[in-house]
């Protein structure tokens, strides 16, 4: 069996994973990056619109293009991305099993950064299996990456900025959206994204969910019901409209399974996706050497992605010795500046506080060890 | 009921579009073009502050603040227009003829309109308004995509057209 030996593994070769990437190698660490995808970049090439935050989060520069100018740092840094390999597990050992281009392998590194992501959350109604129901994030991959529309007539469940920024790509490729339904009475995302696609003549429908969807072999309509203040459907405002796909946009889920398998600890923190790792400030969890960036440490966006992809890079390049402690901590606090603007504001703010919960409460875990070896 | 203003609808009520930090006076709006910032929730950006070379849209420090618009200082020359990335800069010209204003706005869909194209404009909900002549469709590479069109259209709906119908819909 093949065996890959580096210094820093790192899973996952997305926003987080190529930012630990590119910190790690430039401080003169060997790393090696994993994806089980054809292509780097993870969700940034499908990112085809402008990114907010300031200039130093690369505000207004479009995904796939902050995506372009991350794999040309990686390759200069001298990490290496090895691609079509999936990481299916990581023992106790400090042993990274993995699927590289259809053989088995195993993966030897002293530190290891889980930047794996998150996944769709999906909805169960009556039909919602018909071909023509998918998750907004397939959507966008299939108009984005691979350049098909999925349907002509679109109907987007969930108002959160994936449901309202997939609605108007579609639009951009050429589909109609016809509605965007949402159960809760306020809108989810940001009202700029909302704005764009009620411009574009999209309704969107707060306190409304779908009923079933309708059709028999693919979907040609929904049927759609108002909802009350306690999220009860309202008999009789049932109405059905015409559609060929359903995306559904509601959430996302941390891909935690090599963090549970390696031993971490784990919170629950809901608004950040379900489970998630504990980790300190340096993203490092209570397994040493193995840290986590990214939606893997709760589901926020690209850009917070970024910054604790390069804190994780600079953690694991300085236990390694490639950084002073003095540089090290400069770098990371040029960083934690950045994240606390990406986290303040009515959205931010409540990230900011789960943030705080997640922190905290490595901190107890570590206390409750009483300075003993975590492990 | 459903209730009124953007975080319920995603389009501001009256009232909250009677004030806003980056809207112009009146009487600004008078004398020519200026930039309408319609920028009303509070979220972590700041392009717009930078891609104003006359300083007259300002966030401050604190990047979630709303842009404000200094109105004597914004010359109406449009640059911000496409770097916002929430698209909710317009630049509005209630002084462009006797019977008419210019809404300029942002635009991502394809295909663009051509100048003396007419065109259905929408106001903030998509709704057709009134018919739009298109004087002006900038497409620079600095704008990253965004095309930036410019509507002649009757004065009294200066202040509701916001975009235009999607061309081959």
């Amino acid at each position: 069996m093949k065996k890959f030996e580096t210094e820093i593994a790192i899973i996952g070769a997305g926003s987080a994973g190529l930012s630990a990437a590119i910190q790690a190698a430039s401080a003169g660490a060997k790393v090696l990056v994993i994806d089980e995808n054809k292509r780097p970049g993870g969700q940034l090439f499908k990112q085809i619109h402008k990114f907010f935050g300031s200039q130093e989060h690369k505000a207004g520069i479009r995904g796939y293009h902050i995506g372009e100018e991350l794999l040309r740092q990686v390759e200069e840094s001298g990490a290496e991305v090895m691609l079509d390999s999936l990481a299916y597990g990581l023992f106790p050992n400090l042993q990274m099993g993995l699927i590289h281009q259809g053989k088995a392998a195993v993966v030897e590194a002293k530190k290891y950064i889980i930047a794996a992501g998150a996944k769709e959350n999906y909805l169960a109604f009556p039909g919602s299996t018909l071909p023509g129901v998918m998750g907004a994030g397939a959507a966008q991959t299939m108009i984005n990456i691979n350049r098909v529309l999925p349907g002509k007539k679109i109907v987007m469940v969930g108002s959160g900025n994936v449901g309202l920024i997939v609605s108007y790509q579609l639009m951009q490729a050429g589909a109609e959206v016809v509605s965007l339904v949402e159960a809760a009475d306020k809108i989810g995302g940001y009202a700029v994204h909302a704005g764009k696609i009620r411009r574009a003549g999209v309704p969107i429908l707060t306190s409304t969910t779908i009923k079933r969807i309708l059709g028999e072999t693919e979907v040609t309509g929904v049927e759609l019901v108002d909802l009350d203040s306690s999220f009860a459907e309202i008999p009789g405002s049932e109405r059905i409209i015409d559609c060929d796909t359903v995306c559904l946009a509601v959430g996302l889920n941390p891909m935690t399974e090599l963090a549970w398998m390696a031993g971490c600890q784990f919170e629950y923190l809901a608004p950040f996706g379900g489970h998630v790792p504990l980790h300190d400030e340096n993203m490092e969890t209570t397994v040493p050497g193995v840290y986590v960036a990214g939606d893997v440490t709760g589901v926020e966006e690209a850009s917070t992605a970024m910054e604790e992809g390069n804190l994780a890079g600079i953690a694991a390049a300085e236990a390694l010795g490639y950084l002073t402690p003095a540089d090290a901590a400069e770098k990371k606090q040029a960083v934690y500046h950045r994240l606390a603007v990406l986290r303040s504001g009515p959205f931010g703010e409540r990230r900011r506080q789960l943030k705080q919960k997640q922190l905290a409460a490595m901190e107890t875990y570590k206390k409750k060890m009483g300075g003993a070896a975590v492990q | 009921m459903r209730k009124e203003g953007y975080l319920y609808t995603g389009v501001p009520s009256a009232q909250e579009l009677a004030s806003f930090p980056g809207k112009p006076s009146e009487e600004r709006m008078s004398k020519g073009r200026v930039a309408v910032v319609e920028c009303l929730q509070e979220i972590p950006c700041n392009p717009c502050e930078s891609a104003c070379k006359f300083g007259a849209i300002q966030i401050g420090e604190n990047i979630t603040a709303l842009p404000c618009l200094d109105e004597e200082a914004c010359t109406g020359c449009g640059l911000c227009v496409a770097q916002c990335p929430g698209l909710a800069i317009f630049i509005v010209n209630k002084a462009y003829s006797e019977t008419e204003a210019t809404v300029d706005f942002p635009f991502e869909y394809l295909p663009l309109p051509e100048k003396g194209d007419l065109v259905d404009a929408v106001d903030r909900a998509g709704q057709v308004v009134c018919q739009g002549r298109v004087v002006k469709v900038v497409n620079i590479p600095s704008n990253a995509g965004t095309s930036v069109v410019s509507l002649a259209i009757p004065k009294e709906f200066a202040d509701d057209v916001r975009s235009m119908k999607r061309l081959g819909e």
